[in-house]
């Protein structure tokens, strides 16, 4: 989980960490983004949609962070900064590879208010810890979030696998809260939609595995 | 007023972070008591949250941290 990056932050004092390397100490600049890197490359991911699109981006976010450290101001918190440099990179990308065709990062028509219904499934409930260990699981995931319309996986990404906060995640893509609330609500739905199917479809037929608990 | 189970669906992110206002909390929470298909969803939901939040769901590529630092090193050497 995200223990190591929170122990990683709290623990260290940022502002003085910056003043020391902005007062020559650059070096230091390598610890300062250490938490955070994990973040700056799924924030890229999340927009460019391709592992080596989101490294370069991940690497051009992290060297223009050291470039205009200077104009970081004390009163943000760093890593939205950074966070909003690595959306920055990451749509830059596009716009060069698709020659400004920009339309998915649209926004959506506001009243245009879809009403996701939900997948029922019950199945679910009785989720053990272990199947969380199933690497299909993961990778179905994986996928669908993959296919997320752009706006939502891209909140999705900074809400639930980078896990900001409603403020830092409406900074860094820069729109208002109340549109990361709406955004954030429609891309778990979708995933709730797609995955929940999958689940069902594929859990009885894992007898070994479910053949093992308790309710069997 | 009861509320139906398009409500609470409407409302399933916002109570999944604790952002639903207290009134309504409870009246989701009655509504979740005798409703098994939004139990289920709300469960389900939060299990895509807790799979999500493992690392190893999303993974960096091999060698990222390295190269960003190299690349890194080369940008602080030259400036």
């Amino acid at each position: 989980m995200k223990s190591g990056q929170a122990m990683a932050t709290t623990d260290r004092n940022e502002p003085e960490l910056i003043a020391r390397i902005l007062a020559g100490e650059k070096e230091l600049f390598h610890e300062l983004i250490r938490p955070y890197e994990r973040m700056v490359y799924m924030t890229a991911f999340s927009i460019v949609k391709n592992a080596t699109d989101a490294e370069d981006c991940a690497q051009d976010a992290v060297v223009n962070a050291y470039r205009h450290l200077s104009k970081f101001r004390a009163e943000a918190k760093f890593s939205t900064w950074l966070t909003t440099i690595a959306v920055n990179e990451g749509r830059q990308k596009l716009r060069r590879a698709k020659r400004a065709k920009e339309d998915s990062l649209d926004e959506p028509v506001d009243g245009e208010e879809t009403e996701f219904t939900p997948a029922p499934l019950t199945d679910w409930r009785e989720i053990p810890l272990e199947a969380l260990e199933r690497k299909e699981l993961r990778e179905a995931l994986r996928e669908a979030v993959a296919n997320l319309p752009d706006i939502y996986r891209q909140i999705f990404t900074l809400r639930d696998i980078e896990e900001l906060n409603v403020a830092e995640a409406a900074a860094a893509l820069d729109i208002n809260e109340n549109m990361v609330k709406v955004r954030l609500h429609r891309a778990r739905m979708m995933l709730q939609k797609s995955l929940a199917p999958l689940w069902k479809t594929t859990a009885p037929a894992r007898k070994g595995f479910w053949g093992r608990m308790p309710w069997n | 007023m009861e509320l139906n189970c398009k409500h609470v669906w409407a409302h399933i992110s916002d109570y999944i972070d604790d952002s639903v206002a207290p009134e309504l909390r409870v009246e989701i929470e009655r509504h979740l008591e005798h409703c098994e298909i939004c139990s289920a969803i709300l469960d389900s939901t939060r299990n895509i949250l807790v799979l999500t939040a493992d690392d190893r769901t999303f993974e960096l590529p091999v060698g990222y941290s390295q190269r960003l630092h190299e690349r890194l090193a080369q940008e602080l050497a030259a400036n």
